[in-house]
């Protein structure tokens, strides 16, 4: 009779440590139900929109120049890429631009800046942003991103200084504070957590 | 106000300054070295530029107070330099300048190209000196000039 | 009379002298002694230049320890006056070039141009106007030089010569200059002088290097916006939005908080309206303050310009005669030309800025009997009238000290004196304070007077023989002179000589031809902008008629050469040269030659150009230019000003080569929305081959840059198969 005792004992030892361990993955998604396919694709939409915005592809070119403004138009004063995204010898990015936004003179800073590599183009040849289906799967691909998965993507929107830049852009040369990316970083970076909790699915078609 | 120590072309100079007054104004209105020209303010032209920590740098657009201890160089110091004075006197033999008033900075970047690069391209000229305006347009003997300059310079 | 008073009248007088020629006879550039055809047959108003007779030593110094210090009449700002002048005195005199110093002559009588009677450099006239002179400036010190020798060694001076800053005797005497110069001094100035034969030139003719290449090249070289003098102050101003707008109200609250600053007033700016003036100690701090500036402004009652409303205006204005320029042969004749032989052509230009280097600047202080100033200005009469004129002084009360200036394209010949009025307030207001009034570059990118906005209609019949029977021209376009003191003799049957010229006096055989212009009343204020209506006139001239060497199949440069009047000398040989030049030209698939001339300020240009299109831009491998400027006083500063002319001209191509106002505001500010050509825009090599010459020499200042935009264009009609008539190029 004490061994069936025993036995149910640990029967039901197993299974309350199996629920426990199933109540405690579930836990934390504890106030988050699981992100379908669905949600990801809607959260990517909302990734992209940021990624697309001035304050972002401005520097995601697929020239040998970077952009500037709202308008997107080519950087003044012929500036060029040059082999390492830096600017050339004689017309660096560090020629004007600095560790921090200067806001009396107008020209926007954060530390080292420079161009993202054309692996990270967000753009045609033609200035034109890529769609929606190329940039998701460009941003995924490990051979172009800096071998980052989904969660290092999504440090890199939470950390990357560069990426704070976006949303402290400083003043123009006339005193007006550039525009900000259509959501707040807070927004954006639970945007790409869930997307990435996804499985980083990207739309279909072009 | 501020106040800031400068390593302004080898010697430590002390200005007292709102933080906000860029480098070029510095160098002009305290330290009343004007070679370094203000041509417009918003670094599209290159009238401005001196050498930050080795980067030519475009210094109506950096407040004094981002300076730090990173040395500068102005046009009033390049020619200590050997590059700076293989360009200089190329600039010279080849009679760049017509008004003169952009040639500080054409200096500056030119010598910023030949220190990096010994044996510069038409397109490295190009790149390199792409962000320098001269309203009289001496770009033809500018290429000239850094073509000699680098062969003085081996 | 004491000697004070006499030196006052004398002076008087010459001020007197200088209004009244102003008034009634002057010329101020030398394309109008070239009637504009329509008025052949009025005599042109001979206007005497003054006799002067010029002290020497009031252009020549020489010093105990030999310098020869050589006074420039006019203003460096890129031409190379300041060596050319000094150059050709030096030859005459005999001076060992190595001494010569330069200088920027001062405003003062004995500086004025010969020709124009005031002190001034425009109109590619520094050496055409001042060739002469200087030579007998240098012939008649050497002459003074060696009197005092041969009176010295009790020789005659014919038994004397001189080298390189010393005289020499029969026998084994010589002097130095520098021993010499105060007995020379005491002689009399020679009436006549002998020239020397060119043959015994030692420097005109040579390419002699500048002399301000050095410290221009070491930072140590003093433009006017490096001035520096004790105890003085910053001034910017505040402008209205719109031209002749006025304060209505300002709060200076903020603008006072900042350190450094003096004071904030209202002044008067140019064309009737008024601004706030902001004085600091230091240019930052004025700059602040301006910027923390809330002013009201009452635009009421100004004319708001606006570009497309403009261009829809002047096109409508285009398509009906104005007042005519030039007629000759039938006003009909191009309706009897069917019209499958007749092309239409609409030209647009936009409004230039002239953006030189260094931003506009004066310096001014005023000690209430006096008042001195330092300015790099190309108008040193006129300016040093106005500043007067503010101060309550008579002009040469008002000491006036001629500063290098980094460029200018005419920006700084302006006979409103706007600038120097603007600082002359200020400089009253702040009395015994040397004020340096700063225009900032948006300043000066949106303060106006620009080179006029044009469109043009040309309506050309062919003839049988593919060359134009009949032209109609019609020109709409600001006039640059109106309200100026040369209006009331050089607007002339209401036709701006300025806005025709180019194409009223076209060098081309047209037996039927009407050039008529419309002079729209517009609220932006207007100036001549290097080579003036030339660059308009030109572009339209050499794109049409390359159309027709096209439309005619015949070879660019031998359909101009049916074309040219017979006695278009410099002209033809500047194309001869031109065609011997680019023979060897051997362009590869996708680059095509393009080929322009054009004569202006009397000296005559052809152009070649070698384009690509790269990165949808004109790319400008290689261009050659064959120029015809009389002798050739210093080929390197000529080369040297077509190398760069040629670059300075493309800014009419370039797409950022435009200032477009809208409702009344201009809309660009700095060199981000008015882009000028950087070196990826300009030719990579130019070369330049001068005509052999002994006629007199003429400028060549303006002369390389009408050509350019057209040969380009040109070529660039080659490579797409399209017609570019509006300017700046958008879409190639």
């Amino acid at each position: 009779m004490s061994r069936i005792r025993s036995i149910a004992l640990l029967i039901s030892l197993a299974l309350s440590c199996a629920l426990f361990l199933l109540m405690a993955g579930a836990a934390s998604f504890a106030d988050e139900p699981p992100v379908s396919t669905a949600q990801g694709l809607e959260a990517w939409q909302q990734v992209y929109s940021v990624l697309t915005h001035p304050r972002c592809i401005n520097c995601h070119t697929a020239t040998h120049y970077p952009q500037q403004g709202d308008d997107r138009h080519r950087h003044f004063a012929n500036v060029v890429r040059g082999p390492g995204n830096t600017g050339v010898p004689g017309l660096n990015c560090a020629s004007c631009h600095q560790k921090a936004n200067a806001d009396s003179t107008g020209v926007p800073g954060g530390n080292g800046w420079h161009l993202a590599p054309l692996s990270m183009k967000w753009q045609d040849e033609n200035d034109q942003p890529l769609s929606s289906v190329m940039v998701c799967r460009s941003l995924k691909d490990r051979s172009k991103n800096h071998n980052l998965d989904g969660p290092g993507l999504l440090k890199h929107h939470e950390e990357e200084p560069l990426v704070h830049w976006a949303w402290n852009p400083g003043r123009r040369p006339d005193g007006s504070i550039r525009t900000l990316p259509p959501l707040t970083h807070e927004e954006f970076v639970a945007a790409t957590k869930r997307w990435v909790e996804a499985g980083m699915p990207c739309p279909t078609g072009k | 106000m501020a106040t800031y120590r400068l390593n302004v072309n080898g010697r430590q100079r002390e200005v007292t300054t709102d933080p906000s007054t860029p480098l070029l104004w510095v160098l002009r209105d305290e330290l009343k070295m004007t070679g370094t020209k203000y041509g417009c303010g918003i670094s599209a032209c290159g009238a401005c530029t001196v050498h930050l920590d080795g980067v030519a740098t475009r210094s109506c657009v950096v407040p004094v107070s981002m300076i730090d201890d990173r040395p500068i160089v102005t046009i009033e110091g390049i020619g200590a330099d050997p590059v700076g004075r293989a360009v200089q006197n190329a600039w010279i033999d080849k009679d760049v300048v017509q008004c003169g008033y952009c040639q500080s900075g054409q200096i500056m970047s030119a010598v910023a190209l030949l220190k990096n690069t010994s044996n510069p391209t038409d397109v490295n000229i190009e790149e390199s000196m792409g962000g320098n305006l001269c309203r009289c347009a001496t770009y033809v003997r500018i290429r000239e000039a850094i073509k000699s300059a680098a062969k003085q310079v081996k | 009379m004491t000697s004070h008073s006499k030196t006052l009248s004398l002076n008087r007088r010459t001020f007197l002298r200088v209004s009244s020629v102003a008034a009634g006879g002057l010329v101020v550039s030398l394309y109008f002694d070239r009637s504009v055809r329509g008025q052949e047959g009025q005599p042109q108003p001979q206007s005497q230049p003054p006799q002067k007779v010029y002290p020497p030593d009031a252009f020549i110094r020489i010093t105990s320890d030999g310098n020869i210090v050589i006074q420039v009449n006019r203003l460096e700002f890129g031409q190379g006056v300041h060596t050319a002048l000094p150059m050709v005195l030096a030859d005459e005199l005999d001076a060992e070039w190595s001494h010569v110093v330069a200088e920027l002559a001062p405003a003062s009588d004995v500086y004025k141009d010969p020709l124009f009677g005031i002190q001034m450099v425009g109109g590619s006239g520094s050496i055409a106007h001042s060739f002469q002179q200087y030579r007998e400036l240098g012939a008649k010190t050497r002459a003074m030089l060696v009197a005092a020798a041969a009176s010295k060694w009790n020789v005659s001076p014919a038994q004397c010569r001189t080298e390189a800053s010393v005289v020499f005797g029969p026998g084994a005497q010589k002097a130095s200059y520098a021993e010499l110069a105060s007995d020379a001094a005491r002689q009399p100035v020679p009436q006549k002088v002998q020239l020397k034969n060119p043959s015994e030139f030692r420097l005109i003719g040579k390419p002699v290097r500048r002399l301000d290449s050095k410290p221009k090249c070491n930072g140590s070289t003093k433009f006017g916006l490096d001035l520096d003098l004790p105890g003085m102050k910053v001034a910017v101003v505040a402008h209205p939005p719109v031209f002749g707008g006025k304060v209505k109200s300002f709060d200076d609250k903020e603008a006072r908080a900042i350190d450094g600053v003096r004071d904030v007033f209202q002044i008067p700016v140019n064309v009737g309206g008024t601004g706030v003036a902001v004085v600091a100690d230091k240019f930052w701090p004025a700059k602040q303050a301006r910027d923390l500036l809330k002013i009201e402004w009452d635009l009421s009652g100004v004319q708001a310009a606006d570009t497309s409303e403009l261009l829809t205006h002047y096109r409508q204005l285009a398509t009906t005669t104005g007042n005519v320029a030039v007629t000759r042969g039938d006003e009909k004749a191009l309706e009897k030309i069917p019209t499958t032989n007749r092309i239409v052509a609409d030209f647009e230009f936009p409004y230039l800025a002239h953006a030189p280097m260094e931003p506009l600047n004066t310096t001014v202080r005023f000690d209430g009997d006096r008042a001195e100033t330092w300015a790099g200005s190309q108008f040193q009469t006129f300016d040093q009238m106005a500043i007067a004129e503010v101060l309550g002084l008579t002009p040469e009360r008002v000491t006036f000290h001629t500063e290098m200036a980094g460029g200018g394209f005419g920006r700084r010949a302006v006979t409103d004196s706007h600038i120097q009025r603007e600082a002359a307030v200020i400089a009253k207001r702040m009395r015994g304070t040397p004020v340096k009034l700063i225009w900032t570059r948006e300043d000066d990118v949106q303060g106006g007077y620009y080179r006029p906005m044009h469109v043009h209609r040309v309506e050309v019949g062919v003839g049988p023989d593919g060359l134009p029977a009949a032209w109609r021209h019609v020109v709409v376009g600001q006039s640059i002179l109106a309200g100026t003191p040369f209006a009331s003799f050089l607007i002339k049957n209401g036709v701006d000589g300025t806005a025709v010229e180019g194409a009223a006096d076209a060098p081309y055989v047209i037996p039927n031809f009407h050039v008529s212009v419309h002079h729209p009343t517009v609220n932006v204020p207007v100036l001549w902008w290097r080579s003036v209506g030339h660059t308009h006139t030109a572009f339209v001239m050499e794109t049409l008629v390359d159309e027709l060497a096209t439309r005619a199949k015949m070879d660019p440069i031998t359909y101009r050469r049916k074309l040219l009047k017979p006695d278009s000398h410099k002209l033809r040989r500047t194309l001869d040269l031109l065609e011997t030049k680019t023979a060897n030209w051997r362009l590869p698939r996708g680059r095509a030659k393009g080929i322009a001339c054009h004569e202006c300020f009397d000296t005559g240009v052809a152009c070649a150009v070698d384009v690509s299109i790269e990165n949808k831009r004109p790319k400008i491998y290689r261009a050659t230019v064959a120029v015809d400027c009389g002798m050739a006083v210093n080929p390197l500063t000529i080369e040297s000003q077509f190398q760069a002319g040629l670059g300075f001209g493309l800014i009419q191509l370039v797409s950022g080569g435009a200032i477009t106002l809208k409702n009344g505001r201009v809309e660009q500010r700095n060199f981000d929305g008015y882009t000028p050509p950087y070196i990826i825009d300009a030719p990579v090599d130019v070369d330049v081959h001068i005509v052999p010459s002994t006629d007199a020499p003429t400028g060549c200042g303006e002369p390389p840059v009408p050509v350019i935009s057209p040969a380009v264009v040109n070529a660039l009609a080659k490579l797409t198969g399209k017609r570019y008539r509006t300017l700046p190029l958008v879409n190639i």
